[in-house]
């Protein structure tokens, strides 16, 4: 067994974590605003996991992309890559100037995350309900191979919409995936209306328990609470984990909170400023 | 293409009580007027394509017409089976539409480019396929699917492509080409949103003396046969046009054809995409450029095949 060394008694600073969130906040608005590109809200409603994840969860060396026995994070919602692309750039994967280049002509940055192109991203996704299938498979190479890294899917609420989703949900609590970890991020709205006006998720924690996981509801914008719940993992139950993180499509701008038009709109330079100022940021 | 299509669409649930729309949550205030007029009639499935397309075949077998949507890999690759199956096999009239065809959503990457979709849907027994190549033909293309009792696929570009038709398509019709330019030299055959990238390259080639016919085949599946024989005894080059994988496309049914038609080409050229996923970040006009399918590019291609 190769065992990857875990802090897990850490406690989360959590001063330090709302600062990195404000600030990879004020990146994606950046981006959204300068590529004028679609899904700013998505990606601000899930800044705090995000952030939780990759300033104090994940077990990662950005100088060591491949190592075999880091933890796997994977950005199921990928329509999401704005703050993907941000998180991997502040964390040092690859220049935080090559944000710079997101939707431009020729860079390696289009709309969703890539595949085999830029380090730190562990699958192409964009396409809804494709992460925790692969997740469930990189948690089983790694029981087959003997290493103990864990697997983090980060999901949207209208992806679990997708059949898939629950094939691997049952897939996952038969194998017993306790390395495996979902963070359901949501937010009540999909691309076009309200997620359970569309089809009814709700009660989503209950379906994930109905569907053999230790499933628990948390507040998706309590980094140290997001923190210490995806520490824990695997948190002793013997079953795969997942957080329905209850959230606010657009968090961290008011004019943009619980406003589902800002699923497609950028923001103008102006509206960029006013949001910077509620972030705390200059 | 998709305004046209969503009015045309309104226009056909007013004259037809049996229209329905099924829409794989996009789309955005796209179908107001459809679900003002017909709230009973218009279902947002959600993200979850294979039960939209297994509903949508449900809702033909009992009598219905329905038209599912959504952007082109999740309302084709995403729910292959359910067409397959659901819809061909029990020859359903359901009326699929895509929208972001080919290249058309470059900018957001391979996961949302569709360059093998005609090639998986005209392998499947009973599928018609079209591709029109602009928004007259869009509205041609659905009022003519309507009008018949079988699956058929209409794959679209996005919004705002340049129109070229001058009015409605009167004589639109399933499986005959439209010609759109006459010339005695060369023929281009395009099909889907690169019709107006064909038009371009006829006037380039104009302007070194060379005279192009542009033909707009909007049906790939079945073929206009009689617009292939006479291309192909008529012009000392033929060339297939479009924004699609040359394995399995258009340009590959064209060239299946000729071998099982005995036909022999003069010069025959297939412009289309390779066989390699475009993972470079950009918009349209971008990749095209990258993938020599800009209408200059496909000029001097033929200008080099014909010296
Ligand atoms: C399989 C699939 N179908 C459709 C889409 C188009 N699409 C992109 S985002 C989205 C829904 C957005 O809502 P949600 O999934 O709840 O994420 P949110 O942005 O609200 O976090 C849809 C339908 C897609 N990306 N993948």
């Amino acid at each position: 067994m190769n065992v990857a060394v875990r802090n897990t008694a850490a406690k989360p600073d959590v001063a330090a974590l709302k600062a990195q969130a404000a600030k990879l906040r004020g990146k994606i608005i950046e981006m959204s605003h300068k590529a004028q590109a679609a899904h700013l809200a998505s990606s601000l409603s899930c800044a705090d996991a995000m952030t939780a994840a990759y300033w104090h969860v994940l077990n990662i060396d950005p100088k060591n992309p491949t190592d075999p026995l880091r933890d796997r994070f994977i950005l199921s919602k990928g329509h999401a890559a704005a703050a993907l692309f941000a998180t991997l750039a502040m964390k040092g994967y690859f220049p935080i100037e090559e944000l710079d280049t997101y939707c431009q002509d020729g860079g390696r940055l289009a709309e969703h995350p890539p595949a085999n192109l830029l380090p730190g991203v562990e699958a192409a996704t964009g396409s809804l309900g494709h992460g925790l299938p692969l997740g469930c498979g990189m948690a089983l190479a790694g029981r087959i191979k003997g290493e103990n890294y864990r697997v983090f899917a980060l999901l949207s609420d209208g992806e679990n919409n997708e059949g898939s989703v629950w094939e691997a949900a049952m897939f996952a609590a038969a194998q017993k995936l306790e390395n495996v970890c979902v963070v359901v991020d949501y937010n009540k709205w999909q691309a076009t209306a309200r997620s359970n006006e569309t089809l009814m998720l709700a009660p989503l924690r209950d379906k994930w328990a109905a569907f053999g996981w230790d499933a628990h509801e948390i507040d998706g914008h309590d980094v140290a609470a997001l923190a210490e719940a995806m520490q824990n993992i695997p948190n002793g139950s013997g079953k795969p984990v997942a957080l329905i993180a209850h959230t606010v499509k657009g968090k961290g701008v008011s004019f943009m909170e619980d406003d589902n038009n800002w699923h497609y709109r950028a923001p103008t330079a102006e509206e960029v400023v006013k949001s910077f100022k509620e972030l705390g940021l200059s | 293409m998709r305004n046209a299509f969503a009015d045309e669409l309104t226009k056909l649930g007013n004259e037809d009580s049996r229209v329905v729309m099924l829409s794989g949550d996009i789309g955005n205030r796209l179908f107001d007027k459809f679900k003002d007029k017909h709230p009973s009639r218009f279902f947002n499935c959600g993200v979850a394509e294979a039960n939209m397309m297994g509903v949508a075949a449900g809702m033909a077998m009992n009598g219905l017409r329905p038209v599912a949507y959504t952007i082109t890999p999740f309302v084709t690759t995403r729910c292959l089976e359910q067409i397959r199956t659901d819809v061909c096999y029990h020859e359903a009239p359901v009326t699929i539409v895509a929208v972001g065809a080919g290249l058309a959503y470059s900018g957001l990457g391979p996961t949302h480019h569709a360059c093998e979709d005609i090639s998986f849907l005209r392998s499947i027994p009973n599928m018609v396929v079209i591709c029109p190549g602009d928004a007259f033909e869009v509205r041609g293309a659905l009022r003519a699917a309507m009008q018949q009792d079988r699956p058929v696929y209409i794959r679209m570009g996005k919004k705002g492509e340049p129109v070229v038709h001058k009015g409605p398509i009167a004589d639109f019709k399933i499986g005959k080409a439209i010609t759109i330019e006459e010339g005695s030299d060369v023929c281009l055959l395009s099909t889907g949103n690169m019709l107006p990238e064909a038009i371009e390259a006829a006037h380039k080639l104009k302007e070194k003396g060379i005279s192009a016919e542009v033909v707009s085949f909007h049906t790939v599946k079945p073929l206009d046969e009689d617009k292939l024989k006479q291309a192909f005894s008529r012009f000392k080059l033929v060339a297939t046009i479009e924004e699609h994988s040359l394995i399995g496309g258009f340009g590959a049914a064209v060239s299946e054809w000729l071998v099982d038609s005995e036909t022999q080409a003069k010069k025959f050229l297939r412009f289309g995409t390779p066989d390699a996923f475009f993972k470079k970040s950009g918009e349209q006009e971008y990749a095209r450029e990258v993938l020599g399918l800009t209408g200059h590019q496909i000029a001097d291609k033929i200008i080099h095949a014909l010296s």
